[in-house]
């Protein structure tokens, strides 16, 4: 430990007078603490290796396989979705840190070092809720774009490679970022909710992953008209290349209400963390 | 101009579900002195320094920090410095990112945050991560945190917790250079020793209610008595009874005299013509005073 000796303290006369807080300084203060945490790197690496190394594998085997698929299947295959693929696991970690985002600050108490730092408390779930969005969006855009490259390199060798100009494309590679992103954000509404790692992430997967699961066993009449709006249901007609032209949803009109639940969630969440005691 | 930080507390109750912990409680804390906080474990101390810094609402009554909500001042950390007794650090960060994270809300620049590090005695591991702290390394960086914003107001909850014999030498000489800056400074215990070096002023609560508030020189006086040995104390005892004077018969021959010092004991008997064989002014320690005015505080509720 180190000695220490009993300084006077600095007195007040080198503040700069404009000290207060402003929604952009908690910004500033998220985006420091969201870069001061190893955890953060390591996931979003993992996000990253999950989307371009899984995208990569999945079209190496389906290149592989190619010449022995029947041709029913070799019509089906749609080689841009094939690079992507990697949502899947990209989901589950993206979903894992935006909740992390929140319940970390719970589960250690720096919550309450962020709430008397800025006692209104709304500024607190905005910067966060932002400086993850921006991050993630950059993030999983790259991811998404780069795991397409990588996934199409291979298709190519079999020559059923697609290119971003190709109709549809563009948009499922687009929105493969933006569909994560929101998934994460899901999290850090919930996060704010439930204030517990473990109960936000059984809850996110739960909505994300189990309902749909639920819906399918609902008798067709009921289904049909619920699940399309289930919130995975209606995010992913975003990455869908060749959407159903008679499906309930639109890809946008799906991703819109798939942000209605990001935007209820962060809402609720709000709401209580203005109530509740810290 | 530099806000002056009277902390006011009136009339505040908090309940949690049917659990009673602050019962309306009111007082004030005053700049230019280190004012103790005292009360046995679950007497609502904890809570009422979280009401002052915002992160528990009353149930009813208001706390303000210089004549404000913590909240609707537009720099609370200017205003109030808080140690609160949980840990409030994210543990995978580094002393210095914690540090600067909170600066940044304010603006407070990163000379200050070094400032504070080097204040608290913590350069060489500022940029280890917070997990690794010891107890007494982690009061020191919530001392730093409480410091940051230069804040008229400093409220240390149980900020000798962990520290080795030369930390605590180092708060007390700490909080009393703050508190002769003209600073506030309200520091919750349950040591008496330590409130009795380091206070000017107490506040003992006990369930959630105001004890006493006075002087550390007037809570002592509450348990000070005067023992009195004489042939005549039947007849002395009937003399020195009073409206604030209660005596004791503690053995055949002895009063114990509570409310009057042994110099006006003196007269009476001279006057009477009584003939005293001991005269023994008995100064119950702070701890002892403590002890007397929140032993109905501490009993188990069950038993009522």
């Amino acid at each position: 430990m180190t000695a220490v000796t009993s300084k006077p303290v600095v007195r007040r006369a080198e503040m700069p007078d404009n000290v207060r807080v402003t929604l952009p300084r908690v910004l500033r203060s998220e985006w420091s603490k969201f870069w001061s945490l190893r955890s953060s790197y390591f996931t979003l690496g993992g996000m990253v290796l999950a989307m371009v190394g899984l995208g990569g594998l999945f079209s190496a085997v389906t290149a592989n396989r190619y010449p022995l698929m029947t041709h029913v299947e070799q019509l089906r295959l749609d080689p841009a979705q094939v690079s992507l693929r990697g949502y899947a696991i990209a989901q589950l970690v993206i979903g894992v840190l935006g909740v992390l985002v929140v319940t970390g600050e719970y589960g250690t108490g720096m919550i309450r070092s962020s709430l008397v730092g800025a006692p209104r408390r709304w500024p607190v779930l905005v910067a966060k809720a932002a400086v993850f969005a921006v991050i993630t969006l950059v993030v999983t855009e790259i991811a998404a774009f780069a795991a397409f490259f990588v996934g199409q390199a291979f298709l190519d060798g079999q020559h059923i490679g697609t290119t971003l100009g190709a109709d549809g494309v563009l948009r499922a590679v687009v929105g493969t970022g933006l569909y994560l992103t929101v998934v994460g954000l899901i999290g850090t509404g919930i996060g704010f909710v439930i204030r517990s790692t473990a109960g936000s992430v059984a809850t996110v997967f739960g909505l994300l992953l189990v309902l749909p699961v639920l819906g399918e066993a609902l008798p067709s009449d009921w289904g049909d008209k619920i699940n399309p709006y289930l919130p995975s249901n209606a995010g992913q007609q975003l990455l869908v290349v060749h959407p159903d032209a008679a499906a309930t949803l639109s890809p946008w009109g799906g991703f819109a209400v798939f942000c209605g639940y990001a935007l209820a969630a962060l809402l609720i969440g709000g709401y209580l963390l203005r109530r509740r005691d810290a | 101009m530099h806000p002056t930080g009277v902390i006011e507390v009136n009339g505040v109750t908090k309940r949690y579900g049917t659990r009673v912990a602050v019962d309306d409680l009111s007082f004030t804390v005053s700049p230019g002195a280190v004012t103790g906080f005292l009360g046995p474990n679950g007497a609502g101390k904890s809570t009422t320094m979280r009401m002052i810094v915002g992160l528990d609402r009353p149930t009813a009554g208001e706390v303000l920090v210089n004549g404000r909500h913590y909240a609707e001042h537009a720099a609370p950390l200017r205003e109030v410095g808080a140690l609160l007794e949980a840990k409030a650090v994210h543990t995978g960060r580094s002393a210095y990112h914690h540090l600067l994270a909170m600066a940044l809300t304010h603006g407070i620049p990163r000379r200050r945050v070094e400032e504070v590090i080097d204040l608290v005695g913590l350069q060489e591991v500022a940029r280890k991560r917070v997990g690794g702290f010891s107890l007494g390394m982690g009061q020191r960086l919530g001392v730093a945190a409480a410091l940051l914003g230069d804040p008229a107001t400093l409220i240390l909850d149980e900020p000798v917790n962990g520290l080795d014999p030369e930390g605590v030498r180092w708060i007390r000489t700490l909080l009393r250079s703050l508190a002769a800056e003209g600073r506030t400074v309200f520091v919750s215990s349950h040591l008496m020793s330590e409130m009795a070096l380091t206070a000017d002023h107490l506040i003992v609560i006990g369930k959630g209610r105001l004890i006493a508030n006075a002087s550390v020189a007037e809570v002592t006086a509450i348990g000070r008595s005067v023992r009195v040995r004489a042939q005549e104390a039947a007849r002395l005892r009937d003399l020195l009874v009073g409206p604030d004077v209660t005596v004791d018969a503690v053995e055949p021959g002895v009063l114990q005299v509570n409310g009057l010092d042994s110099s006006a004991i003196g007269r009476v008997a001279c006057e009477h013509s009584i003939a005293l064989d001991e005269l023994t002014p008995i100064t119950a320690s702070l701890e002892e005073a403590f002890m007397d005015l929140t032993k109905d505080a501490v009993e188990f509720r069950e038993a009522s």
